[in-house]
């Protein structure tokens, strides 16, 4: 093959490269396994997965019930081999499972438009407040404290070099909810964009309408978050929401050690042209036929790089494709009865426990532990998976623990958790 | 064709001057070169805009195009006709569907501009 095209070594490849830029040495690979021993190791890897543990963690990424009819769409070669759907007359099949994805987007979130994905929750938020300073014109962010604090960080690295203000809104001590009388003092008419999260990182529902009532007084959007998509079942969508921007690992997405996730954008119809990403939209072929095809991708760096408004110029296809099957599967009634599921079993642990806030929630909540490590340990010998000690994120919150609910809760797990808190 | 009491540049925008005050279009042979009209982005009011510097942008079915600024100014007026009927940009180019109205800042730019029989000239050598 070097012969073929001119070059003696391998090397000759990189001779264009300058000698200050090139590794010179031992690459520490280590060398060649047989097939067995692979499929020995990655054995072996697996075993240490804590398959038939119980879990109570969540905080951004759920323990759900995948349906195996996920598994069987997505592995079909004409899903996982092809490429992005730019010719549409050979990719009607993707364009017209991304259109049901937006679809039912659309339906579950009220907005007007969805776009076809982003890369998971914690860049659509950030896009979602770069979307409102391109709406607005200014550079200033609120963003609720009660935000998921890993998208918090993905937001800061943002806006780091664009010259943003992101000014952070605390949550009242007491019910956890975003602090109105707070955020009353720092809304003003350089506000871009309010970030608020419901069911916010404690779990909370927060009630939007004031919260956009403020925003929108000041000319500023109001973007709706969401980490935990379930819950959007027996949510009412918040129709005063300008944007949303949320997680779907909820639907079918399995944890895979964090990733690759699925996040989408939704929002009304007059700020599409700021939408970033892209649009899968229906249209006529030539002989008059139902057909799909990109509506909508200006704001991609492939058609106008330097006027890109997003990095973002892809979709989660393949992973949106699991969240597609999975409200397929489940339906509208379906996702209604997995979240009242979901509402029950965390109000059924909620009770047994010392609660740290007073607002509603929806599957997780804050419960007040004497030593979180303590207990988590405790739990993982009897194979369960306890909750996130919440002082990692938030100091002033040492010694409360984030629990998780979900349809996979059983209640003897949630009694051994209950027992361990001693409760 | 070409309106005589128009200046046009050379990236086919046309200005018409009246006091210290200029109203900005795109000329007819570029909506004809871009095809029908589908969206147009237009500056805020109160921007500052400077002469051959990009302001917007219009999008037809086959290409995105920069709209540069043929003067230097503040944008004291947006026409909102085109934010629900950009296709009025293929009907009528010169006249209702004007872009921007701009408080010019340096009207002795005009002497960087084409008169209509200049690109005339322009448009029919291109």
């Amino acid at each position: 093959m070097l012969d073929l095209i001119g070059a003696s070594r391998l090397e000759d490849l990189y001779a264009h490269l300058p000698e200050n830029i090139r590794f010179n040495g031992d690459l520490n690979v280590p060398p060649g396994k047989s097939e067995y021993e692979i499929a020995d190791y990655f054995g072996a890897r697996g075993g240490e997965n804590a398959n038939g543990f119980a879990s109570f963690l969540g905080a951004g990424v759920y323990h759900h019930y995948r349906p195996v009819l996920v598994d069987a769409v997505v592995s079909r070669g004409e899903f996982l081999t092809s490429y992005t759907p730019y010719q549409a007359e050979i990719s009607q099949g993707t364009l017209t499972s991304i259109f049901e994805f937006q679809t039912m987007l659309c339906q579950l979130t009220g907005m007007e438009v969805a776009n076809a994905s982003m890369y998971d929750g914690s860049t659509a938020v950030p896009e979602a407040a770069m979307m409102a300073m391109r709406v607005t014109g200014r550079k200033r962010v609120i963003v609720a404290r009660s935000v998921h604090p890993e998208y918090r960080e993905v937001l800061a690295t943002y806006t780091r070099h664009q010259n943003v203000e992101v000014v952070e809104a605390g949550f009242d001590n007491e019910s956890g909810a975003i602090d109105l009388r707070a955020l009353e003092r720092i809304v003003d008419k350089n506000t871009a964009a309010v970030i608020v999260q419901s069911p916010n990182f404690f779990g909370g529902v927060e009630d939007i309408q004031p919260l956009a009532a403020l925003a929108h007084a000041n000319g500023a959007l109001l973007v709706h978050a969401f980490t935990e998509a379930v819950s959007l079942g027996v949510l009412e969508p918040p129709p005063d929401a300008d944007i949303v921007a949320g997680e779907l690992q909820s639907f079918a997405i399995s944890p895979s050690y964090g990733g690759p996730f699925a996040g989408v954008i939704a929002c009304k119809e007059k700020y599409v042209r700021q939408l970033p990403g892209r649009l899968v939209g229906q249209t006529k072929d030539a002989s008059g036929n139902r057909a799909f095809c990109l509506t909508l991708a200006t704001r991609e760096q492939h058609i106008r790089r330097e006027k890109a408004t997003s990095n973002i110029c892809t979709n989660q296809a393949l992973i949106a494709l699991m969240a597609t099957v999975f409200m397929t599967v489940y339906g509208k009634r379906g996702l209604r009865e997995l979240a009242e599921q979901n509402l029950a079993k965390a109000h059924y642990l909620g009770g047994e426990l010392k609660r740290r806030f007073t607002g509603p929630y929806f599957n997780e909540f804050v419960a007040q532990a004497s030593a979180c490590d303590t207990i988590n340990e405790a739990l993982l010998r009897r194979k369960i998976i306890g909750g996130l000690p919440l002082a990692r994120f938030y100091p002033e919150l040492d010694g409360a623990m984030l629990l998780c609910c979900t349809e996979m809760s059983r209640r003897g797990h949630m009694d051994a958790v209950a027992e361990e808190f001693g409760a | 064709m070409y309106p005589d009491n128009f200046r046009y540049t050379k990236e086919h925008e046309w200005v018409r001057i009246e006091g210290d005050q200029a109203t900005v279009g795109i000329t007819f042979h570029a909506q004809k070169e871009l095809g029908d009209i589908v969206y147009v982005d237009l500056p805020k009011l109160g921007t500052h805009v400077e002469q051959a510097k990009p302001i917007g942008s219009v999008e037809s079915v086959k290409a995105v195009s920069d709209i540069f600024a043929p003067m230097s100014g503040e944008v004291v007026e947006v026409n909102g006709l085109l934010t629900d009927s950009p296709e009025k940009l293929n009907a009528d180019p010169h006249g209702e569907a004007w872009l921007i109205k701009i408080k010019l800042s340096a009207p002795q730019e005009t002497a960087h501009l084409l008169s209509a029989a200049e690109y005339q000239a322009y448009v029919g050598a291109e």
